[in-house]
């Protein structure tokens, strides 16, 4: 059937993209000296991809959504150092206090308009900042949470110092939600997620119930950015304030926009390309890196962000035009 | 009892107001649409006809009066619960999904129909059913050389027939169509003129439109609304002999036309 | 108790002047600005540079900071804002804090880091104290300063708003842009105009303010938040909407972190959400309007 071939082929996973992910998880072992940096993208990307759910896929506009990173971050640490030092409980456990928290707030982020949402959800973000700083007795205030050792992994695989099991964990991890959200994004779920952000009204005149799709699909990537926010304090034993900060909530917003949203990949690639940017520039003008930043950003906008980002749509544009 | 009186009431806008500040928008109206109806809503610019779908589709809570639907009170109930009992409107404006193409959309829309649109494990084309739904609406439409391109790259004429398409596959009890060709060229009328025709006779119409020939050759019953209330109401040949009618159309220039689409 | 109303109230008329113009060029022209905070930072750096470099007196140096930020931002909004418009808030979003972090980098290149010192001619140091006891009002000059300043603009604002043509052609393309233009209004002067004029403002709070909130690269990002809260709150169909959301928000903040210092800026953060969930329009939203 003509219409079913159109929508399963598009769904299907290609070619390049096992290549990619063979060659991403055989990184570590490939590249062992940058293990650690392979480790912290692997994480940046998983954030990133969460906020493309409800950014890219669903066009809630959040500038607060490191709220969940940070606090994922922050129990996961917490149960390690008091009750088990088993990764796994702790990875469960971040994301469940995540998404219950984005459960939580997704009540306040379906009302008003975007300026609302945008301060609401950066409100939060700055509450738990604050939260997390008076409260020192329990999470060592402006000094963190330190000491986060971890039991090995599946009580097989210990941390070692260079990183690499910690990446080969991060990067699984990675893999893992990415395939279920492979599958959420092209499902009839996912598609009610796109018509509501390409328009609400008509989203609701169709029967899709706004309110609770946004709510499920909130508390979603709520538990995934939780998540990867437990990966990072367990693979570097530490969790500290700027969990919450706005540098995070801005910096995997410019991650995901550099690599395109609402395609997923995007999160993985923004994520990579702006970790490796960082690195390169942060060593050529150490302090200025926010400059070229700043620039790369306002020309991006001048110019359009969909000429820029996502090589496959200039592709896909051209064979449009020639079908017409 | 009159012949109208005998049908069922499916739809039932009870003393319906709605005033904005000091403009009062919609003045107790009341309306019947009846089972299997084809009914046109008719009236100058600014009379309140979009208004009135607003109200009934729930988009706008009514200052006052009740909505009744197959007998059930819905006047506190949400927009998209409306539409899953069967009321389903058109947009003047068309409101479409613009990344998504037309087959993606009316798949959308069937299995959300169908009541699949919660399941987040299935791919979107997996279902057969919903599938061949889809391709049946594509080819009616006339949409399925274009079903995969994202909507924002199709001429007008395309995207205001995948705007009645997405109602159709809703599967309508109550279909609310308000200005379904408006902006449509001359030689694309046809088409959804056809359509429009070839609704099922069980679904219960209510049509807003300016064209005169389109609402003379569709409708079998007609509510006048000015100025936010019901001016008159009644069988087409009543109304365009109502003099009431024809002065308010005084001026706005369809006072001829009113009489040749009636002859 | 009192001396923390007035306090707060200085906080608060500070934080209006700071933020009406991010309040009406939101309702005019839709635009998310997160750069906002920058036109302030401006002000309160050539006032520094200014008494410090060339010795002007203060009060000089605050119409200057109005004229600088002012004029930085009709050219910005001529060649970069203008195009942007119509586009969709994140990207609104996305390029202001692109400029935001050009100018903290710029800043912080050409100037440093530190904490810049403003000090403030004799006249305005000091304080007056009245009553005794619970009732006692403890009034710094400076502040009585910044309320007298901020007032007078107020009323200057409002006149200019409700009495003037450019007033009504405000207010005209801020309801209606569409209609407005059809009317003969040159949209695109009301907006480079109130652009400049919003901006002009920011930095002369931004000088005034540099003694009471301090002064370095990273003031545009810390106080951002505020101003954000002042116009979601406030609304942007009014000027005293923002106006009381301002000192609603200096009372809060400065009472909040007196006597409850342990939970500090938390209360206001919470403050907000709370009144953002149950007004999402804002809580003084004109009826009938935006």
């Amino acid at each position: 059937m003509k219409a079913q071939d159109a929508l399963l082929g598009a769904s299907r996973m290609k070619a390049w993209e096992l290549a990619l992910w063979l060659a991403l998880l055989a990184s570590p072992l490939a590249l062992p000296t940058h293990a650690l940096i392979i480790n912290e993208i692997a994480i940046v990307a998983l954030f990133a991809i969460s906020l493309d759910l409800i950014l890219g896929y669903s066009g809630i506009v959040s500038l607060g959504h490191a709220a969940f990173f940070g606090l994922g971050g922050y129990a996961a640490g917490l149960l390690a150092k008091h009750i088990s030092p088993d990764p796994l409980t702790g990875l469960l456990l971040a994301a469940v206090v995540s998404a219950l928290a984005g459960a939580l707030m997704s009540l306040t982020v379906l009302r008003g308009n975007d300026l609302t949402r945008l301060m609401v959800t950066l409100g939060f973000a700055l509450i738990l900042y604050e939260l997390a700083n008076k409260l020192d007795w329990l999470t060592g205030g402006a000094d963190g949470l330190q000491g986060v050792t971890m039991g090995p992994l599946l009580g097989r695989f210990e941390f070692d110092l260079f990183g690499r099991t910690a990446a080969l964990y991060s990067l699984t991890v990675l893999l893992l939600v990415f395939l279920v959200l492979r599958r959420v994004v092209h499902s009839p779920y996912g598609a009610t997620l796109m018509a509501i952000r390409d328009n609400r009204l008509r989203a609701m005149s169709i029967g899709i119930p706004v309110a609770s799709r946004l709510a499920s699909v909130y508390t979603l990537a709520a538990g995934i950015a939780g998540m990867a926010g437990a990966l990072l304090t367990q693979t570097t034993g530490f969790a500290s304030l700027d969990l919450f900060d706005i540098h995070r909530s801005a910096d995997v917003m410019l991650m995901l926009v550099i690599g395109g949203t609402g395609w997923l990949y995007g999160g993985i690639f923004g994520a990579a390309v702006f970790k490796v940017m960082q690195d390169v520039l942060s060593n050529i003008t150490p302090q200025y890196w926010t400059f070229w930043l700043g620039l790369f950003l306002v020309v991006l906008v001048m110019v359009g962000r969909e000429r820029l980002v996502r090589p496959r749509s200039w592709f896909a544009r051209g064979k449009t035009q020639e079908a017409r | 009892m009159s012949e109208r009186e005998a049908q069922t009431t499916v739809l039932h806008a009870q003393q319906l107001v709605k005033r904005f500040g000091g403009i009062t928008a919609t003045d107790h109206v009341t309306l019947e649409l009846k089972k299997g109806a084809r009914h046109a809503l008719i009236g100058p610019n600014g009379a309140g006809k979009t208004t009135l779908i607003n109200l009934l589709t729930g988009v706008l809570p009514p200052t006052e009066g009740r909505i009744v639907l197959d007998g059930q009170d819905i006047t506190d109930l949400p927009p998209h619960l409306r539409v899953q009992r069967g009321m389903v409107r058109t947009f003047q404006i068309n409101q479409l999904f613009d990344s998504l193409s037309p087959l993606q959309t009316l798949a959308l829309t069937v299995s959300r129909q169908q009541g699949l649109g919660a399941r987040w494990w299935q791919k979107l084309g997996r279902n057969a059913q919903v599938m061949a739904r889809c391709e049946q609406l594509l080819e009616r439409f006339h949409l399925s050389e274009v079903m995969n391109q994202p909507t924002r790259v199709l001429p007008y004429g395309k995207r205001r027939l995948l705007e009645i398409a997405i109602a159709l596959s809703c599967e309508p009890r109550v279909l609310l169509l308000d200005e379904p060709v408006a902006g449509v060229p001359a030689g694309e009328r046809e088409e959804l003129l056809q359509t429009v025709a070839a609704l099922p006779a069980d679904v219960s119409v209510l049509l807003i439109e300016h064209d005169m020939d389109l609402v003379f050759s569709f409708a079998k019953y007609m509510t006048v609304l000015v100025n936010g209330a019901v001016l008159t109401e009644g069988e087409p040949e009543a109304i365009a002999n109502d003099e009431r009618v024809k002065a308010v159309y005084l001026g706005h220039g369809t006072e001829a036309t009113l009489e040749d689409g009636h002859g | 108790m009192l001396t923390i109303l007035f306090d707060g109230i200085a906080y608060g008329m500070l934080l209006f002047i700071l933020a009406v113009g991010l309040s009406v060029t939101m309702g005019l022209m839709n635009f998310i600005n997160l750069a906002h905070g920058a036109f302030a930072m401006v002000g309160g750096y050539i006032t520094v540079l200014l008494m410090q470099r060339l010795g002007l007196p203060f009060l000089l140096c605050l119409p200057a900071a109005f004229l600088g930020a002012a004029l930085i931002g009709a050219l910005l909004e001529r060649t970069l804002y203008r195009p942007l418009y119509h586009r969709p808030h994140l990207d609104q979003v996305l390029f202001s804090i692109g400029l935001v972090f050009m100018a903290i980098a710029s800043v912080d290149y050409f100037i440093g880091s530190t904490q810049q010192i403003l000090q403030l001619p004799d006249w305005l140091k000091g304080r007056t104290e009245l009553g005794s006891g619970a009732w006692q009002l403890g009034m710094g000059h400076y502040r009585l300063f910044i309320i007298a300043v901020c007032l007078a603009l107020t009323v200057v604002l409002q006149f200019i708003l409700s009495r003037t043509r450019f007033g009504s052609r405000l207010r005209a393309s801020v309801d209606d842009q569409r209609v407005a233009a059809g009317l003969g209004i040159n949209v695109n002067q009301v907006f480079l105009s109130t652009f400049a004029v919003g901006s002009g403002l920011a930095g002369l709070g931004g000088a005034l303010g540099a003694e009471v909130l301090g002064l370095d690269p990273n003031f545009p990002l810390k106080f951002m938040v505020y101003f954000l809260i002042v116009v979601a709150v406030g609304g942007t169909s009014s000027i005293s909407g923002p106006l009381l959301a301002a000192l609603l928000l200096g009372i809060a903040d400065v009472a909040g972190k007196y006597y409850i210092p342990k939970l500090g800026a938390f209360i206001v953060y919470t403050l907000m959400i709370v009144i953002l969930v149950w007004r999402p329009q804002g809580l003084f939203v004109r009826q009938g309007g935006k």
